[in-house]
């Protein structure tokens, strides 16, 4: 073996492991593929956080592009991402709808009094089954749902401003397209 | 007085007496175990170096109720293995199942062994032929003899 060699191929193979450790720096651990991406949404049945006596079912908003907003006022991060919701709601550009995951319905009612509410409804999933059937696992989630009730898109952590810009926003109107 | 604090302090000693056992969380041993042996394979994704057997997180713990529901509803493991990953894709799974995404991850570290065993074969075989590759000089030769002391050979 010549004296190039012995330096070059340890040297590419350390380059090689760099790139892909540097590479995996950039991605969150967090950030999970959905499985959902391209299937139906999970049927679901849940009384409405303001009107208990009333159900909702994701039945209801078939023929519509919606979002499913999954949040809880023990959630900090949703916070976070509350005024970007509240400008979507004002902007109309789809129905939002709540999942007010394991949450005090009180707490939650008080929650959006203090902080606006941008939701079309919320409905209560308080033991936290429809958060599993949606495979649920960091709030805030959100789930883009298409016309004929598939899930196309689904936000984990926060909405940013630039996830809603440049994600969010152009999917919802490509949808209502079609 | 002294008795008065002796009985107060064998009161105290016994109080340990009234402590509950932790309740377990399902009657049946044999399910018990089959729920715990299907928590422990499961990643709970809110902390993900931890299975939902070993998380107190509380998706852990809903997760872990799910399974002792299902067992009880009679669901074999291989099914509610399935429904973890309808929810939480292959992520779920500690152990991921071999396709064609996953090919690298299963078969990188044999290769890596393979490509380990050929370099150092050929190593060592050079390492072996080095020695003789160069056919000795004439002075060398005629040095080697003087120093066996005897006649050069050939």
């Amino acid at each position: 073996m010549n004296r190039f060699a012995l330096f070059a191929i340890p040297l590419a193979v350390f380059a090689v492991i760099v790139a892909f450790l540097f590479a995996g720096l950039g991605l969150n651990p967090r950030e999970v593929p959905s499985p959902f991406i391209g299937k139906p949404a999970p049927a679901f049945q849940l009384a409405q956080l303001h009107a208990p006596e009333r159900a909702f079912t994701q039945k209801d908003l078939l023929g519509q592009v919606w979002l499913l907003n999954v949040w809880a006022s023990w959630c900090i991060s949703c916070r976070d991402e509350h005024p970007l919701l509240v400008e979507f709601a004002r902007t109309k550009a789809a129905p939002l709808v709540g999942l007010n995951y394991k949450d005090k319905p009180e707490e939650a009612k008080a929650w959006l009094k203090r902080f606006g509410d941008p939701y079309q409804l919320s409905v209560s999933d308080r033991d936290g089954r429809v958060g599993i059937d949606y495979g649920v696992y960091g709030v805030p989630e959100t789930f883009v749902i298409d016309r004929a009730g598939v899930i196309r898109y689904k936000h984990i952590g926060p909405i940013t401003p630039e996830a809603l810009e440049r994600k969010i926003l152009p999917l919802v109107r490509e949808l209502q397209k079609s | 007085m002294t008795r008065l604090l002796v009985a107060l302090l064998l009161a105290a000693a016994a109080l340990p007496a009234f402590a509950k056992d932790a309740q377990p969380t399902d009657q049946d041993p044999v399910a018990a175990g089959r729920a715990v042996r299907l928590a422990e394979q499961l990643r709970c994704l809110v902390c993900q170096n931890q299975s939902i057997a070993e998380s107190n997180a509380e998706l852990a713990v809903d997760l872990r109720r799910q399974i002792s529901e299902q067992i009880a509803a009679g669901r074999s493991d291989g099914e509610i293995v399935d429904f973890m990953v309808q929810r939480y894709g292959d992520f779920v799974l500690y152990r991921p199942p071999f396709k064609a995404a996953t090919l690298l991850l299963w078969l990188g570290p044999a290769l890596l062994l393979l490509a380990g065993l050929w370099a150092l074969a050929r190593a060592l075989r050079r390492r072996g032929r080095a020695p003789d590759e160069r056919p000795l000089s004439e002075a060398e030769r005629a040095r080697a003899a003087r120093l066996l002391g005897g006649e050069p050979p050939g």
